[in-house]
């Protein structure tokens, strides 16, 4: 067996484990590791600005491709700059493998030169964490990390390893393993028969359904599966924020996006079904707001892979647990085999019913009352100049609610955004790592003046990696979301929402060896965005002003049930 | 309702911290808990007792269960069980409080394990509410410190929480 160090190990066992680009920053913890990644070409390292980015950008590659990204960071400052990137891919369910360095294993807990606790600090806000004790575990460790960060809910999982159990001098056999067999550790891999037979006979009698589809589904790679039940049905399909994509965006079945900015066909759908399908989602307070008035009339299934989401804020009336792909697969081969259709009268009914509701367009923006730039209308532009195909990654406030509105996603993991924890700065680096993995698509970064400076210093890892993403600035001169709700609840006292000194982000952009354009009117939008993404092997930065006044809608009334909603500045359902 | 959970652990360095983190992080209420290694040493077996509605403790199993260390979790208050716990009570003890004491222990057949001119350091084992008794029961005796383990608890009859 060949022998090598702990440092060779961690490079060698990220190879056999098909990792191709690893995100990090260097530091004094994990020099001997620099060393091996020097001495090889098949594992890359792209080095950022701040280990934040790291981290976005390898949760980022994971949301593109369902599998774990890899992010690397000294101990100390550099794991603590990693925690918001963890604790990102963790309220998304994300898998990612975070490796960090650590002081020697003999002065931990002396308050050593850059020690912290990384496995305390860590522990809330990951799926697992491992402290490499022994050299030759480092293989097995690093297997594990990936089978446990991918398989079942996913999440990220970090590894803690000190300085001398990576001594170069110091080697051993290394055997990557081939499998992973844990007693404390069984994800399940199918849902219980009898529950699903329950859940179809409930679907085929229902008169008045919604399919309620989250990020599960597109974690879970369950898409396909989704499509084929839901469209045997004719069920309309509502999307999380995280879900979106999952079922096609255009498609006539799709309600859109549900929940607190969700479109008033969602809302108002949900309230008034008589049966909900939930499939990967979490009845996260953003979607169900307050849960005692939630759909009153609604008996609940929900499938999910994690029986913890099951039941944990709403109750539900038949749980399943299991992966949504096999799941639906199994409940479309039931509806199949049935004896019985849906009541089509009841659910040409309920489509109408839907399908007023639709023509109301609540959501839908203004243009009249106003010179400026409706931000909505960027988005819009976005859609038709990318075709409704790229890769959208987005930062975190109004401008992250008008792409997830008005960009119409037709395809899984596409949808690239900060959910459940809802970090600015994410936005850049998840195009960063989308785009290096998929240099031929378009990747746009939807941001805003605000999130946008959250991570900026990005640009400069875009210039020495020629990352050439898109990045499409809603310029409103304000923390945008901040200023709504100060307008809706504080009697528009801005306190601290408004962004004095805005940098010439065109010369920024410049700066960095970037192509920047700033645009003012819509006139020029369309030509200035083909013109962007047509410049294919060029980062460019557009600086787009945007209506500062514009407020998302709808927007769920606080404590109120799903249907009640905000519809404009002056309407309310 | 009060809640008894066992769980047996992988004996690994931060498995109990998960346990106790996981109890904090999501606001559930300890109100005893004890954790030593089994006869396999890879194992330690945990019990935590708490109180909660249904809802609350169905979370707390499944969270349990969640966590990658834990490999089996079991509610023992839903079945037939056996709980313990044991105190240590040092009482000053001089004149007639003496045999006042020795008395009470008796009843409730606790033994004293330390003695000195002016004080009784007693064992009592029972469960929870057999200790809380035995401490009302010592009336205006008066107590110079208590040390309790926390609850340890097994199923009744054949049942067991093993790999
Ligand atoms: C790291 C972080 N800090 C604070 C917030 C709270 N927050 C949510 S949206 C928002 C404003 C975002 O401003 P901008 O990026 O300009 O987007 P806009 O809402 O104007 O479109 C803030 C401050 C957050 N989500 N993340
Ligand atoms: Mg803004």
């Amino acid at each position: 067996m060949e022998l090598l160090s702990g440092a060779e190990m961690v490079v060698r066992a990220l190879r056999d484990q098909g990792v191709k680009y690893i995100y990090g920053y260097p530091g004094g913890a994990l020099l001997h590791v620099y060393d091996a990644i020097f001495q090889q070409e098949e594992v890359q390292h792209v080095l950022v600005r701040h280990e934040q980015a790291a981290t976005h950008m390898a949760d980022a590659y994971a949301r593109a491709t369902n599998k774990a990204g890899v992010a690397l960071v000294t101990s100390g400052p550099g794991a603590t700059n990693a925690v918001t990137g963890i604790a990102t891919a963790y309220m998304d369910s994300i898998p990612m493998v975070v490796i960090t360095g650590q002081v020697m294993s003999y002065l931990i807990g002396e308050d050593a030169f850059q020690e912290t606790d990384m496995l305390g600090i860590s522990r809330p806000i990951v799926k697992h964490n491992f402290s490499v004790q022994r050299p030759e575990d480092i293989p097995a460790i690093i297997k594990k990390a990936f089978y446990i960060a991918e398989s079942g809910r996913p999440g990220p999982v970090v590894v803690d390893i000190p300085k001398d159990m990576t001594t170069p001098t110091e080697r051993y056999p290394y055997e990557f393993p081939a499998s992973v067999k844990m007693r404390s550790y069984n994800p399940i891999s199918r849902g219980h028969s009898g529950q699903i037979k329950k859940a179809v006979d409930m679907l085929l009698a229902a008169k008045r359904p919604v399919i309620y589809a989250g990020g599960g589904v597109i974690m879970g790679g369950a898409s396909e599966q989704l499509i084929k039940l839901a469209q045997t049905l004719n069920y309309p399909v509502t999307n999380t924020l995280m879900g979106l994509g999952g079922y096609p965006g255009t498609d006539r079945q799709s309600l859109g996006m549900l929940g607190m900015h969700g479109s008033y066909e969602a809302n108002m759908a949900m309230h008034h079904a008589d049966l909900i399908l939930a499939v990967g989602a979490r009845f996260d307070d953003r979607v169900t707001n307050a849960t005692d008035k939630f759909c009153p009339t609604a008996r609940i299934v929900h499938i999910d892979i994690d029986p913890a989401s099951i039941s944990k804020t709403v109750e539900v009336d038949v749980p399943i647990v299991g992966p949504a792909g096999a799941v639906l697969e199994e409940m479309s081969e039931l509806v199949a085999a049935a004896g019985t259709t849906p009541d089509a009268e009841a659910i040409a009914s309920w489509w109408t019913q839907i399908d007023e509701w639709r023509g109301r367009h609540g959501g839908r923006f203004r243009t009249d009352d106003s010179e400026m730039m409706k931000p909505q209308q960027v988005i819009e532009m976005l859609s038709k100049v990318t075709n409704g195909d790229a890769f959208v990654c987005s930062d975190v406030g109004q401008h992250q609610m008008y792409a997830a509105q008005y960009y119409k996603f037709n395809k899984p993991n596409r949808w690239i955004n900060s959910g459940g924890l809802g970090t600015m700065g994410f936005g850049l680096p998840a195009a960063m790592g989308v785009k290096m993995n998929f240099p031929e698509a378009d990747v746009a970064c939807v941001t805003g003046e605000g999130s946008i400076q959250m991570n900026i210093q990005e640009l400069s890892t875009c210039k020495q990696y020629d990352i050439p993403v898109k990045v499409i600035n809603l310029n409103n001169q304000s923390l945008g979301m901040v200023r709504q709700w100060q307008d809706m609840n504080y009697e528009s006292r801005h306190s601290q929402s408004y962004v004095k000194a805005l940098p010439d982000f065109v010369k920024l952009a410049e700066a960095y060896g970037h192509v920047g354009m700033k645009v003012e009117k819509y006139s020029d939008l369309e030509a200035a965005m083909s013109e962007a993404f047509s410049l294919k092997d060029r980062l460019v930065f557009m600086d787009i002003y945007v209506d500062p006044h514009e407020h998302v809608y709808p927007m769920q009334v606080p404590r109120g049930s799903m249907r009640d909603m905000w519809l404009s500045k002056t309407e309310r359902t | 309702m009060r809640h008894i959970i066992s769980v047996l652990l992988e004996n690994e360095p931060g498995a109990l911290s998960r346990v106790v983190g996981l109890f904090s992080q999501r606001q559930y209420n300890i109100e005893s808990l004890t954790v030593a290694a089994t006869e396999d040493p890879t194992l330690s077996r945990l019990t935590v007792t708490t109180i909660g509605n249904d809802r609350v403790v169905e979370q707390i199993t499944k969270q349990l269960n969640k966590l990658v260390d834990v490999v089996k979790v079991v509610d023992l208050s839903e079945g037939d069980h056996i709980e313990r716990e044991l105190m240590m009570i040092k009482l000053k003890a001089n004149g007639q409080m003496r045999a006042e004491i020795k008395r009470t222990c008796d009843i409730f057949r606790g033994q004293i394990i330390d003695v000195t001119p002016n004080a009784y350091t007693v064992q009592l084992i029972g469960d929870s509410s057999k200790l809380d008794a035995f401490i009302a029961a010592l009336g205006t005796a008066s107590i110079m410190e208590v040390v309790r383990s926390g609850v340890s608890g097994i199923a009744r009859g054949e049942k067991v929480l093993s790999v």
